[in-house]
C-alpha cells in the first residue's frame, strides 16, 4: 500500500464537496432565483461526476491503493477511507452515470417547476446530492461504520427520491416497499460485518482483512453479505422493490438508482466475498450461480409481459443483475477448485457486466425519460411513431437496446461472450456434476440473451416504429440539447467500450491483481485488435474489425447499389385491398409478446378473459368486446403476501398486552422493576 | 508478411466465393425438390437471374418508411457477409476465422434477426408484427439448444474457434462419440428452425399468415429484397457448411497448396450436394407444423443437445 | 482424449449405451401406445446389441446367451404380447395427454445428472472398459420408475416397468460383465410372468371402470365415500351388472 502520491484521494474528495454544494445550493437558493438552483446544482453535480470519473479512473489505471483517516466518527475509531483499483473503478462508474444525469437534469426537472402539477424543486436537489453522496463515500469506505452511515444515508435519500411524487398512493407504496426491503437489507450486511469483526477485534477493513476465519463463520458471513447486499442489487426472490420503484422516481434518478445503486449490491458482495473474506468457497459459487440464473430467466420474463416502459427496464435490471451474478458464480467456483485464471476471468465478465450495464441501462432510461418528458406516456401501447418525430432520441434509445440486447459490435456482447467463455472453461473441473451443470445455466443464458432481443424489439419497435396511437404521442417533439447530450454520452461510451475491449480488460487487471493476485496475460496477446481472453486456440474476437466490416458494407452499398439509381417513390403500405391502415391495426405490446405468454405460461400468474357484448334484436350481433388481461408475479403472491399475513397474525397474538388500562401497565412498571432487583440481588 | 498476405487474400477470395455460391446452393435445393415432387424445375442459376432483376428495379418504400427500414437490408447483409467470412469453406488457419468464434456467429446472426424484426415493425401494418412477433419467439426457443450443441463440440475440441475445431475433429481420425451424434441431430434441427425451412416455416410460399420469414421482409422490394434474399440463402449455407465442418470435415484443405484447395472444394461441393439432397427429402416428407407446436419441436432439439452434453460428461469424459 | 484411445468396440459400446439412455426419454414422453411399445422394442434391442460387444470386448461367453435371451424376451416375445393385448382392449390408437412434456424431460435430464454423481464411487473403483456405462444404466432404471410414477395409463405403467428392468439387466451386463446364468434365467421367467399377470389385470380394470387410465385406482380409497362412483359412467354399467 503505497500512499506517494495522495491526489486522486484529494480529487475524490473533490467530488465529495462538489456534491455537498449541489445538495446546499438546492437547500438555500432562494424562490427569486430558479435558475441559480437549476444550472448551479446540476453544474455541481457535473464537477462531482467528471472528478469521481479522474479520481478512480488514476487509482485503477495506476494501481494505486490510498488510505486515509479523518476525524469525524467515534473518538477510538476515526473514520477510515481507501481508495484502491475496485473502489476507482466503481468510482468511474458513478461518475459517468451521475455526468450524464446532470447534463440530462437541467431541462428535464423543468416539467417539475412549469407542468401542470408542479412539484418543489429543493427537495429534489438535496435528496440527488445525498443519495450520491452516500454512494460516493461507501466507496471510500475503509471500516464498517462509515459503510453503514453512508449506505443508509443513500437508503433513505433513494425514498425521498422515490416518494417525489408523493400524490399517488401508489408512489408511496412502492416508496415504502423500497424502504422496508432496504432496511431489511441493511440489517442482514450489519450481521454479516457483525461476524467478520467479531472474529476480526474489530471495525475496520484491515482488521477484518488479516484474520483467517473458519469454513463455517466464513460461510455465515457470505451468506448474510449476499441476501444483504443481493436485496439492494434486486435477485429473485427479493427482487419486488424493484419494478415499483424505479419506474416512479424521476428518470435521472431511475437511471443513477438502476445504473449505479444496483452495483452498490454487487460492489458489496464482490468486496465481502474476495477482499475481506479472503478465501472464496465453490459451494457459495454455485449458490450464487443458481440465484444469478434464476433473476436472469424470470427477470427477463417478467420483463417482456410489461407495456409500461420504465417497469421494462426495471426488471431488465434484475436480470442483468442475474448475469452478473451467474459470472461471479463461476469465478467462485473456478477459484474455489483452484483455477485461478478461469476465476479471473470470470470476474473480469461479471465486472465488464456491472459497467456495460450502468451504462446502457442508464442511456434507456434516460431515453425513456425523453419520452415521458415529451409525451407525458409510460404507456407503451399509446406510443408508436416516435422515430420521426424524436429522431436522436429514437437513435439514442436504439443504441441502448442494441447493446443491452448483446449484439455485436456493442459493448453488451462482450461482457455476454466472456461470460459464456467463463462457462465453456467447465471441462477444467473435476468435479462431474458442476461440469453439467455449468453449461446448463449458460444455455439459459443463451435463452435469457435472446429473449432480451425479443423484448427490445418490441420495446424500441411498439414506442418508436409504427404509427402513432395517440394524440399526444403523434404530436411530440424533439428533447431539448442538453437531455441529447446526456444521452449521447453513454451512447458512445457503450460503442467505445464495445469495439475496445482489450484496453478495457487490460485497465481492468488492477483490481483482479488487487482480488485474486492473478490477471489475464493472454487477453490482449495479440495486440489490441484481438480480443483472446484464455489463448487464440481457445477463442478470439475481433471487435473493431466487426465495425470496420459493417461500415465498409455500407459504402460499398451506397457506390455499387444507390448512387447513380432513382429516388425511391412513396406509397401506401400492403393492406390486401382493404383499405387505408389506421394505428388501431398495428400489433400491440401485448400482442407481440403472446406467443412467448402461451408457451411460459407457467411462469406468470395470468388472468385473461374475453367479454362480448352482443346486440339487441332478432339477429345475433357483437357490438364489443373486451380483452382483459392481468398478469403478476408469483413471488408476490406465494412469498411476499404469506410473509406478510404471519407477521400480522404474529402481531395480533402480542397485541393482547397493550390493554389500554392503566392499571395493567402499572402492574407491568411493578413486576419489572420487581424482576431487576431480583437479578441486581443474586 | 508475405504468407500473412496470402493468407488475407485467400480468406478474401473464399469469403466471396462463399456468398457467391450460396444462390447456387438455393438453385440446386429448388431443382431437387421441383425433380422429387415431380415438378418442372427452373434452371441452376435461376436465384442469380432473380437477384439481377430485383437489383434493377425501382425502389417503392411506403408512406412512413423510416431510415431505419432503408438500412436494415444492408446491415443483415453485412452481418451475415462476416458471419460467412469467420467460417471455414475450403481451408482452415484463415486468420477471418479469428475475427468470430461460433457465439460471435450467433450474435451475427441475432444482429441481422433484430433489425429485420425492427424493420418489419416500422410500417405498422399486422404482417410485420406478425411476423417479427413469431420470429423473435422461434429464434429465442432456438438459441439454448444451439448453444448446447455448441458446447458439446467445444467440449470435445476444446475450443470454439471454428478453425481450430474442425482440425481436431479432422486429426481425431474415425471415432464414435455419441454426443456428436445428439449434437449433430440437435443443429439439424435447430438450423431447420433458424433457416426458416419446413415443418418451422415455408420458404416457398407468400401467404402471411403461414410465414415467419416472410412476414418481416413483406414491405421490402427492389435491391433491399435482393439484398435480404441473398443473405438469407447466406445464412442456409452457413448453417450447411458449419454441420459439415463440424462432424464431416474430412477433405478440408489444411495447407495453402493449390491441390488441397481443389480437393477443399470439390470435397465442400459434394458434401452441400448431398446434405442439400438430404433436406429436400425432409422437407418434402414431413409437413408445416403449427406455431404453437414448434415449441416442442424445439424444446426436443434441446433435450438431444442436453443428452449430447450429458453423454460427453457421463460416457466420454468421465472415469 | 479417453474415448479416442479405447478400441473400437468399447466406443461402440457407449454408443448404444447412450442410444439406449435416449430410448429411455423418448418412452418417457411419447403419447401414442403402439409407437411406445415398439420404442421399448428398440430399446432391448440396442441392450442386446451393446450386450453382444460386450461380449466381444471382455470375452465372456455367457454373455452371448444373455443377449440372445434378451432379444427372444424383450424384442420379441413381450412387445408381441403387449401389442396383441392393446389390439384386443381397443387401445392401440390412444394417445394419453401429458400435461408439461417438457418438464418432465427436463426432470429425467436431472435424474441422468443424479445417477452420474450417485454412480461416481463405483465409477473410480472399477476397472472394466465398460465402467462410463454404469451412470447410463442407473438413469434407465430411474427413468422406468419416473415414467410409472408419472404417466397415467396402465400401458404406459407397464412399459415403465419393463424398461426397469431393462436398465437393471444393463447395470448387471456392464459392472459386473452379467449375472450368473441362473439368475438370469430366473428374472427373464419373471419378467414374462409378470407380463401375462398385467394382461388380466389390463382385463379386470377395464371392466371395473370400462377405461384403463390408473387414475380411476384412486376411487378404491377408503377415504373416498362411496358417492363418487355414481357420477362415473362405470357406475351405471355397474348397476346394470348387479
Amino acid at each position: 500500500m503505497n500512499t506517494a502520491n495522495g491526489l486522486p484521494l484529494l480529487l475524490a474528495y473533490a467530488a465529495i464537496v462538489c456534491t455537498l454544494l449541489s445538495g446546499a445550493v438546492s437547500l438555500f437558493a432562494v424562490r427569486r432565483h430558479p435558475g441559480f438552483l437549476h444550472f448551479g446544482s446540476f453544474l455541481f453535480l457535473f464537477l462531482a461526476g467528471a472528478a469521481s470519473i479522474a479520481a478512480g479512473g488514476w487509482a485503477l489505471l495506476a494501481h494505486l491503493t490510498l488510505t486515509d483517516q479523518l476525524a469525524f466518527g467515534l473518538p477510538w475509531l476515526k473514520w477510515h477511507l481507501r481508495l484502491d483499483p475496485l473502489s476507482g473503478f466503481f468510482l468511474v462508474l458513478l461518475g459517468t452515470l451521475v455526468t450524464a444525469a446532470s447534463l440530462y437534469g437541467p431541462s428535464y426537472t423543468r416539467e417539475y417547476t412549469h407542468g401542470k402539477a408542479p412539484q418543489p424543486l429543493p427537495p429534489l436537489g438535496v435528496f440527488t446530492a445525498t443519495f450520491v453522496l452516500g454512494m460516493q463515500m461507501l466507496l471510500l469506505a475503509d471500516d464498517a461504520l462509515v459503510f453503514m452511515i453512508f449506505w443508509e444515508i443513500m437508503s433513505l435519500s433513494g425514498y425521498f427520491l422515490v416518494a417525489y411524487q408523493h400524490q399517488h398512493a401508489a408512489n408511496r407504496h412502492a416508496a415504502f416497499l423500497y424502504l422496508l426491503l432496504a432496511h431489511v437489507g441493511a440489517l442482514v450486511i450489519l450481521l454479516s460485518f457483525g461476524v467478520l469483526a467479531a472474529f476480526g477485534g474489530g471495525l475496520t477493513f484491515d482488521q477484518m482483512r488479516a484474520t483467517h476465519l473458519a469454513p463455517l463463520w466464513a460461510t455465515l458471513a457470505f451468506l448474510f453479505a449476499f441476501l444483504g447486499f443481493g436485496t439492494k442489487a434486486g435477485m429473485v426472490p427479493l427482487h419486488v422493490w424493484l419494478p415499483d420503484a424505479h419506474p416512479v422516481a424521476p428518470s435521472h434518478i431511475s437511471a443513477l438508482m438502476s445504473g449505479a445503486m444496483l452495483k452498490m449490491g454487487i460492489y458489496g458482495i464482490v468486496r465481502v466475498s474476495y477482499d475481506l473474506i479472503g478465501e472464496v468457497r465453490w459451494e457459495w459459487g454455485l449458490l450464487v450461480l443458481v440465484i444469478g440464473t434464476a433473476s436472469a430467466l424470470l427477470g427477463v420474463l417478467y420483463a417482456l409481459m410489461q407495456h409500461d416502459l420504465k417497469r421494462l427496464l426495471a426488471y431488465h435490471s434484475i436480470e442483468n443483475i442475474g448475469i452478473i451474478l451467474m459470472g461471479l458464480g463461476m469465478s467462485m467456483i473456478f477459484l474455489g477448485t483452484g483455477h485461478k485464471i478461469l476465476g479471473t476471468l470470470g470476474l473480469v465478465a461479471a465486472l465488464y457486466h456491472t459497467l456495460n450495464h450502468a451504462l446502457f441501462k442508464g442511456l434507456l432510461f434516460l431515453g425513456a425519460g425523453a419520452v415521458l418528458y415529451r409525451t407525458h406516456e409510460r404507456d407503451l401501447e399509446r406510443m408508436g411513431g416516435l422515430i420521426h418525430r424524436m429522431p436522436v432520441t429514437a437513435f439514442m434509445f436504439l443504441v441502448g437496446s442494441v447493446a443491452i440486447s448483446a449484439l455485436p459490435p456493442f459493448n453488451g456482447f462482450v461482457s455476454e461472450w466472456l461470460t459464456f467463455q467463463t462457462a465453456l472453461q467447465a471441462p477444467a473441473l473435476e468435479n462431474g456434476v458442476l461440469r453439467t451443470m455449468i453449461p446448463i445455466s449458460a444455455a439459459l443464458l443463451a435463452l435469457t440473451g435472446a429473449l432480451a432481443a425479443a423484448c427490445f424489439v418490441k420495446a424500441f419497435g411498439i414506442a418508436f416504429l409504427g404509427k402513432p396511437r395517440s394524440r399526444r404521442v403523434a404530436h411530440a417533439r424533439e428533447v431539448p440539447i442538453g437531455m441529447q447530450g446526456g444521452m449521447a454520452l453513454l451512447a458512445v461510451l457503450c460503442l467505445l467500450l464495445g469495439v475496445f475491449p482489450t484496453s478495457v480488460i487490460m485497465a481492468m487487471a488492477p483490481i483482479t491483481q488487487l482480488l485474486v493476485q492473478d490477471s489475464l496475460p493472454s487477453a490482449a496477446a495479440q495486440g489490441w485488435l484481438w480480443l483472446t481472453p484464455i489463448s487464440p486456440q481457445v477463442a478470439s474476437y475481433s471487435a473493431p474489425l466487426v465495425l470496420i466490416a459493417i461500415v465498409v458494407v455500407f459504402g460499398l452499398g451506397f457506390l455499387l447499389l444507390k448512387r447513380g439509381a432513382v429516388p425511391a417513390r412513396r406509397c401506401y403500405p400492403w393492406d390486401c385491398g382493404f383499405g387505408r391502415l389506421t394505428s388501431r391495426m398495428e400489433y400491440t405490446s401485448t400482442a407481440f409478446t403472446q406467443p412467448i405468454r402461451r408457451v411460459f405460461g407457467a411462469v406468470w400468474k395470468v388472468d385473461e378473459a374475453v367479454e362480448t357484448t352482443a346486440g339487441a334484436g332478432p339477429i345475433p350481433r357483437v357490438t364489443g368486446i373486451r380483452h382483459h388481461l392481468h398478469v403478476q408475479d408469483w413471488s408476490w403472491l406465494k412469498v411476499y403476501q404469506p410473509i406478510g399475513r404471519l407477521v400480522l397474525a404474529a402481531a395480533r397474538r402480542i397485541g393482547f398486552i397493550q390493554t389500554g388500562n392503566i392499571h395493567t401497565y402499572l402492574k407491568y412498571s411493578l413486576a419489572t422493576l420487581l424482576l431487576l432487583l431480583w437479578i441486581v440481588s443474586l | 508478411m508475405n504468407s500473412q498476405s496470402i493468407a488475407w487474400t485467400l480468406a478474401a477470395a473464399q469469403t466471396l466465393l462463399f456468398i457467391l455460391a450460396a444462390p447456387l446452393l438455393a438453385g440446386w435445393v429448388k431443382r431437387v425438390k421441383c425433380h422429387l415432387q415431380n415438378r418442372a424445375a427452373p434452371a441452376v442459376w435461376q436465384p442469380y437471374r432473380d437477384l439481377a432483376k430485383l437489383i434493377k428495379k425501382n425502389l417503392v418504400l411506403a408512406e412512413n418508411a423510416s431510415w431505419l427500414f432503408r438500412a436494415v437490408p444492408y446491415i443483415v447483409f453485412g452481418a451475415t457477409l462476416l458471419a460467412a467470412a469467420a467460417v471455414p469453406l475450403i481451408a482452415v488457419h484463415l486468420p477471418t476465422s479469428a475475427i468470430a468464434d461460433v457465439i460471435v456467429l450467433v450474435g451475427f446472426f441475432a444482429l441481422a434477426r433484430f433489425f429485420t424484426a425492427l424493420a418489419a415493425l416500422d410500417i405498422g401494418t399486422a404482417f410485420g408484427g406478425m411476423g417479427a412477433s413469431r420470429e423473435m419467439t422461434v429464434a429465442a426457443l432456438a438459441e439454448p439448444a444451439m448453444l448446447m450443441a455448441v458446447f458439446t463440440l467445444a467440449m470435445t475440441a476444446h475450443s470454439t474457434n471454428l478453425s481450430v475445431a474442425t482440425e481436431t475433429v479432422l486429426q481425431a481420425g474415425l471415432v464414435l462419440r455419441p454426443s456428436f451424434l445428439f449434437a449433430l441431430l440437435a443443429l439439424l434441427m435447430v438450423a431447420v428452425a433458424e433457416c426458416g425451412r419446413i415443418p418451422v416455416d415455408n420458404p416457398a410460399t407468400h401467404l402471411e399468415l403461414t410465414m415467419l420469414h416472410e412476414a418481416m421482409i413483406l414491405e421490402y422490394n427492389g435491391r433491399h429484397l435482393a439484398l435480404i434474399e441473398w443473405a438469407a440463402q447466406i445464412k442456409l449455407m452457413i448453417y450447411a457448411v458449419l454441420i459439415i465442418d463440424f462432424f464431416f470435415p474430412w477433405g478440408i484443405a489444411s495447407e495453402f497448396s493449390a491441390s488441397a484447395l481443389s480437393v477443399g472444394v470439390l470435397a465442400v461441393t459434394a458434401k452441400l450436394m448431398l446434405l442439400a439432397m438430404l433436406l429436400v427429402v425432409w422437407e418434402t416428407v414431413l409437413a408445416k407444423m403449427r406455431l404453437f407446436r414448434v415449441p416442442q419441436f424445439l424444446g426436443f432439439a434441446f433435450l438431444l443437445a442436453l443428452l449430447g452434453m450429458l453423454t460427453n460428461v457421463v460416457l466420454e469424459t468421465g472415469g | 482424449m479417453a474415448l479416442s484411445s479405447l478400441s473400437l468396440y468399447s466406443q461402440a459400446i457407449i454408443l448404444f449405451a447412450a442410444l439406449v439412455l435416449f430410448t429411455s426419454f423418448v418412452m418417457l414422453a411419447q403419447t401414442r401406445m403402439v409407437p411406445l411399445i415398439f420404442t421399448f422394442a428398440w430399446q432391448g434391442l440396442l441392450m442386446a446389441v451393446a450386450t453382444v460387444l460386450v461380449a466381444i470386448v471382455s470375452g465372456h461367453k455367457h454373455l452371448y446367451i444373455s443377449a440372445a435371451l434378451t432379444i427372444v424376451l424383450k424384442v420379441g416375445l413381450i412387445p408381441w404380447l403387449l401389442y396383441r393385448l392393446s389390439v384386443r382392449l381397443d387401445m392401440n390408437y390412444e394417445t394419453e395427454a401429458i400435461k408439461h412434456p417438457s418438464l418432465l424431460l427436463l426432470g429425467g435430464a436431472g435424474l441422468v445428472i443424479f445417477s452420474y454423481f450417485i454412480a461416481l464411487p463405483i465409477v473410480h473403483l472399477s476397472g472394466l472398459a465398460t465402467r462410463n456405462t454404469i451412470a447410463v444404466s442407473i438413469a434407465v432404471e430411474l427413468l422406468g420408475m419416473l415414467m410409472m410414477s408419472v404417466r397415467g395409463t396402465a400401458m404406459a405403467q407397464v412399459i415403465g416397468f419393463m424398461s426397469m428392468e431393462n436398465g437393471l439387466f444393463f447395470a448387471a451386463v456392464v459392472s459386473t460383465y452379467g449375472m450368473p446364468l441362473i439368475v438370469e434365467l430366473g428374472v427373464a421367467f419373471d419378467v414374462m410372468v409378470a407380463s401375462i399377470l398385467f394382461g388380466v389385470f389390463f382385463f379386470h380394470l377395464r371392466d371395473s371402470f370400462d377405461s384403463l387410465d390408473v387414475g380411476h385406482l384412486n376411487l378404491l380409497s377408503e377415504a373416498n365415500e362411496p358417492a363418487p362412483l355414481a357420477e362415473t359412467p362405470a357406475a351405471s354399467t355397474q348397476g346394470e351388472h348387479a
